[in-house]
């Protein structure tokens, strides 16, 4: 092996540093690809016994393991694990990180204290002789016999209070009650914590403890969370309007639409949400979350008729893959886009119609309506998008998204190059342009851009890229030779 | 060599011990229900027990049938019931529910709940309530602390960072302590405990309760760890939401690594199955490559390639006896390399066919500049474009952060159209989201302190002295500021380079981020390392909000030619990233030393992100 450390050593300081990029596809890819040919062109003779191998080096989903037969009783819940114990032995052979032996830990010895302490909640068991490693503090076993006083709690007692809740009973005054919330907080473990919040809750008229909570921040989140954990929410929206956290009790409420899964009765809660104490702007973003639902419902029941009628192109062409109800803003803005990108404003489904109630901004509408028409390969509409025309009646290309995107979203939906190009030109950067049009192949635009810049050389050189005898070639050699430009080199 | 000097990194420990201590509980603890008994595993537990047991050992202790906890049991299952679960209410009334069915018929059945690492209170109290207290017998399996490699020891418990972070919920800091407690005694006494963080320092402190209360017989050991650095992880997010660029924390960000192991898909794999690969030293190119940064690892790769086909090409011109030589002893070691070569050949392809389609180039280059602090309206309106162009929900919630952290807080204008545009791409309800992250203080508005003094100071007339010092804490720790750009200044974590930066011969530990920027996290360990305390840090400190700490226990014998005084556990409260992971192993090959990590849980940024989406009940 030393033979190969050198090579990698070699490798990992000998190489010079060169500049990466991910996108710089080409290069590193074909590095990868080159050395996958190589790897793979060993295949041959390595494949021969993969499965013993397989035993040896990986885990991979192993016949032995726990999540594979818990989805193996999920199957055929009937089957027991009978009769799978060949294969058991098999795999667990990549689990088997330790020697078989015994452990010196030995078992009994280990955790017998500890269970008959968690078990029995604290009777004198008499466990002495255990395994230092995974031991409770020794006091917590002495504690039936102590009897108890409130000048000093050491923390440690405390923590076995949750084991024997009975004794807390024995705090009564309001007094105690708060010194043992106070030392628990003080103590560190929430589990301890929780334990006392549970026990001052059942003891303590609501008001108190929400009046001794305020001040102790601590054990309030504590109890908070126990409540949105135990799902006592009414005492929890209470406590918050105690607290006069008014946006709080808001988002409680509103966040229980998550737990409604019928759209009408979810409509109609959210109906109520918007009369909560959100914030301004929070209210106009439950307004609207009312709104857009309410209009899913509506454009849901007619596309769903539309659809089984089969009298639309549009649908019969693309069925739908899933019904609009729930969706996000944008997601409905495309889907309308989509189907109902002709409609009068006067419809609801119309995308005219959606910007305007929703007010989407002109960028991300024109992102929208351009993913959704180029899906669609409506190239007109596509150019409509971007057409405007000025008082002059001169019509004028403009975009409020870059014009690289706009060419980036049209390659992805495969655009023939004729309107790509278009594109293309219209990006101002000329480094950008260059780059796209000779990333896409757009010829015209790279000769016309290496004509402005009077560049001869690159313009030459791009030459051997354009296909021999075509047209673009003569266009080059045409350019070459007019004698009117004058070339900067 | 960049490396001068360095001494040799001494060994890790061996945490082979700890799978067999949680191995050998789970026997005994199965062994108290004796008899025949069907055992419902809670989903979050199956990839941690499948690393320590087998269902051949399960079998071997009578379980008979294995269910998901969530899922109904077959009517003829077995008479005994054992779920093996995490301590939480919800699954204490799937349990509840299921003994009620039981008595409803008439079925008499025995029931053991094992609960993992640790019972709550509020267990029992939902057992009590349900009216199955009695039905049902409790233990704890104190299954704190998983090897998940030689220097990686994992708690497994991803939901410490909502419930201790988003929830102010201290439940799991009692688990810390007893898991530090365990490997002290194991391979302690730490000598030396740094720390910074609110929750750091609890942990610390419950921990020495607990040491205290036990007899100190580990005391004149020779321990095998000597140093131990807790760190919250809201001390450095920056870190946390970055891209990462090393190759394990790309295949954690791209495939997601869990519980050690990664599933990788038919396009990896090349052909129509997938394999679950065990990413850990064992591997032989793996562990060559896991550390290093992306563009290095193709050259590695094809190299590695190369090597292998003239070992094979060996063959050729053998007589029959070398022949024979070559099959026992190295073919198969061949074989296993060429398998491990094509996997990660084809997660390579894989990473870079999707970091291509989503202009990581593009995305990368906005979070520089936002950790340099330069072009920040054209991050902005990246962020934007990302949002606008419903690219994933993760990315844009994770760049907003950044931005958020970065800036010290959006500007109000550019928050609320930020999240305007969100809730319009991605669906309203994340509302709910945008108020966590910001009761986090991961996304915040600019000058939201102003509404936060009046609260604090209306509450504060109500309160007598001392509990309004608490309170005063726990608002400063919500209006928290990162401080951010001042801490990077302070530290250096933006290189100055001339040039380009070497990749393959790093410098310093921002090679994990492309030497853009050091990991803060590990800077201020390196730091508070190199200065064996926080004397001359004082500024940074406060920047970072305080909570700092250094004790040298007395007790413990320090002897400097020991090698424990060279190894560190570092423990991230909140989760740990594989970026910083890295970072730490080199530092310490520089260092002489050796970094072992203990984390609540390996994260990124999309786990982080998700652990903020409320999702419904």
């Amino acid at each position: 092996m030393s033979r190969a450390r050198a090579d990698e050593e070699e490798y990992w300081h000998s190489s010079k540093f060169r500049a990466f990029t991910f996108d710089d596809e080409d290069d590193e890819l074909s590095q990868l690809k080159e050395s996958k040919r190589a790897v793979n062109s060993l295949r041959d003779i390595v494949d021969d016994d993969d499965d013993d191998l397989e035993r040896v080096s990986w885990s991979g989903e192993p016949v032995g393991s726990i999540s594979w037969s818990i989805k193996e009783t999920a199957s055929s819940s009937t089957s027991s694990l009978e009769g799978r114990d060949s294969g058991l032995q098999k795999g667990s052979s990549s689990y088997a990180a330790f020697p078989k032996q015994v452990s010196s830990y030995s078992l009994s010895s280990l955790f017998k204290g500890e269970l008959c302490l968690s078990l029995s909640a604290l009777s004198d068991t008499g466990v002495k002789n255990y395994a230092p490693e995974l031991r409770r503090p020794k006091a917590e076993y002495k504690v039936s016999s102590l009897s108890w006083g409130l000048s000093d709690v050491p923390y440690a007692y405390l923590y076995l209070f949750y084991l024997q809740v009975c004794s807390l009973e024995r705090f009564r005054s309001l007094q105690d009650k708060l010194v043992l919330l106070d030392e628990a907080v003080a103590g560190h473990d929430g589990n301890v914590i929780t334990a006392v919040l549970i026990f001052l809750k059942r003891t303590l008229r609501r008001e108190i403890l929400f009046r001794e909570l305020e001040v102790r921040q601590v054990a309030l989140c504590h109890l908070i969370h126990f409540l949105k954990e135990a799902g006592e929410q009414k005492l929890l929206l209470d406590l918050l309007r105690f607290l006069d956290r008014t946006e709080e009790v808001a988002l409680s409420q509103y966040r229980e639409h998550l737990n409604i899964q019928d759209v009408e009765k979810r409509r109609e809660f959210l109906k109520g949400c918007i009369g909560l104490p959100f914030s301004a702007e929070d209210t106009s973003h439950i307004q609207d979350h009312y709104t857009l639902l309410e209009r899913q419902i509506i454009i849901e029941a007619n596309d769903r008729h539309l659809e089984t009628a089969g009298q639309s192109e549009v649908f019969r062409k693309y069925p739908r893959k899933a019904s609009i109800l729930n969706m996000p803003l944008v997601t409905t803005l495309f889907y309308s886009c989509f189907y109902h990108y002709t409609e009068a404003e006067g419809t609801f489904s119309s995308p005219t119609n959606l910007k305007k109630t929703f007010k989407i901004p002109d960028k991300q509408y024109v992102l929208t309506a351009l993913a959704a028409r180029a899906k669609l390969r409506a190239w007109d509409d596509v150019d409509a998008l971007f057409t405007t025309k000025n008082w002059l009646g001169y019509t004028k290309k403009k975009a409020p998204i870059g014009f690289h995107r706009v060419v980036e979203i049209l390659q992805r939906n495969n655009a023939p190059v004729q309107v790509l190009q278009e594109y293309v030109r219209l990006v101002e950067d000329v480094e950008t342009r260059l780059n796209l049009a000779t990333k896409y192949k757009c010829h015209d635009v790279v000769i016309e851009t290496y004509k402005d810049l009077k560049d001869r050389i690159q313009l030459t050189a791009y030459k051997c890229k354009v296909e021999r005898g075509s047209a673009e070639e003569e266009k080059i050699n045409s350019i070459l030779n007019n004698m009117q430009i004058r070339w900067k080199n | 060599m960049a490396f001068a000097g360095r001494r040799d990194v001494p060994e890790p420990p061996d945490f082979g011990i700890l799978k067999r201590l949680a191995r050998d509980q789970l026997i005994y603890l199965l062994e108290q229900l004796p008899g025949k008994k069907d055992l419902f595993i809670e989903a979050d537990l199956m990839s941690p027990l499948d690393r320590i047991a087998n269902v051949s050992i399960l079998k071997q202790h009578e379980v008979d049938k294995l269910y998901k906890v969530e899922s109904r049991p077959a009517p003829s299952a077995s008479d005994q019931f054992c779920f093996l679960v995490r301590p939480r209410i919800r699954t204490m009334r799937y349990i509840a529910d299921i003994v009620n069915a039981d008595k409803m018929s008439g079925r008499s059945r025995k029931y053991k709940i094992i609960f993992s690492p640790q019972k709550f209170y509020a267990c029992e109290m939902v057992l009590e309530e349900e009216g199955v207290f009695g039905d049902v017998t409790c233990d704890e399996w104190s299954f704190y602390l998983l090897p998940l490699d030689e220097d990686i020891i994992s708690m497994e418990l991803p939901e410490f960072f909502r419930d201790y972070f988003l929830e102010g919920d201290h439940r799991w800091i009692n688990s810390v302590a007893r898991a530090l407690q365990l490997l002290n005694s194991l391979y302690g006494p730490f000598g030396k405990a740094y720390g910074i963080g609110r929750c750091a320092k609890m942990s610390y402190e419950l921990w020495r309760d607990l040491e205290e209360e036990s007899e100190g017989d580990g005391q004149g050991r020779k321990p095998e760890i000597g140093n131990i650095f807790l760190m919250d992880r809201d001390t450095d997010y920056v870190t946390a939401l970055c891209s990462q660029v090393v190759y394990e924390g790309l295949v954690d960000d791209t495939f997601r690594i869990k519980c050690g192991s990664v599933d990788f898909g038919p396009d990896v794999t090349s052909s129509d199955k997938s394999i679950k690969v065990l990413l850990n030293a064992q591997d032989k190119v793996f562990s060559q490559i896991r550390n290093e940064h992306f563009s290095s690892v193709f050259g590695f790769l094809s190299q590695k390639s190369r090597n292998l086909q003239a070992q094979y090409d060996r063959r050729r011109g053998m007589d029959i006896k070398q022949m024979k030589n070559f099959v026992s002893q190295e073919l198969k070691g061949l074989k296993q390399e060429h398998r491990l070569l094509s996997l990660h050949i084809g997660a390579c392809e894989s990473i870079m066919k999707k970091k291509t389609k989503q202009d990581f180039q593009e995305m990368i280059k906005a979070e520089h500049s936002l950790l340099e602090g330069v072009d920040v309206r054209e991050s902005t309106s990246f962020i934007e474009e990302h949002i606008d162009r419903q690219v994933s929900p993760i990315e844009s919630l994770r760049l907003m952060c950044l931005l958020s952290i970065t800036e010290n807080g959006l500007i109000p204008k550019d928050y609320r159209s930020l999240k305007t545009q969100y809730l319009q791409s991605y669906g309203p309800e994340h509302l709910l989201t945008f108020h966590n992250l910001k009761h986090v203080g991961l996304l915040t508005e600019q000058a939201a302190g102003e509404t936060l003094t009046a609260v604090e100071s209306k509450v504060s007339k109500l309160v007598t002295d001392r509990a309004a010092g608490k309170i005063t804490d726990a608002f400063n720790s919500l209006a928290r500021k990162s401080n951010f750009r001042a801490i990077s200044k302070k530290l250096g974590l933006i290189p100055r380079v001339d040039g380009e930066y070497d990749l393959k011969m790093p410098r310093d530990m921002a090679y994990v981020f492309s030497g853009a920027y050091v990991p803060l996290s590990c800077k201020i360990i390196e730091q508070v390392l190199e200065r064996r305390g926080w004397l001359g840090l004082e500024e940074v400190v406060r920047l970072l909000n305080g909570n700092e700490f250094s004790v040298s226990d007395s007790a413990v014998e320090d002897n400097p030619a020991w090698e424990s005084q060279r190894v560190i556990l570092a423990v991230f409260l909140g989760g740990c990233t594989f970026s910083e992971i890295a970072a730490l192993r080199f530092l310490g090959k520089e260092r002489g030393c050796k970094f072992i990590f203990l984390t609540t849980a390996i994260t990124n940024s999309a786990r982080m992100m998700e652990a903020m989406i409320e999702a419904k009940a």
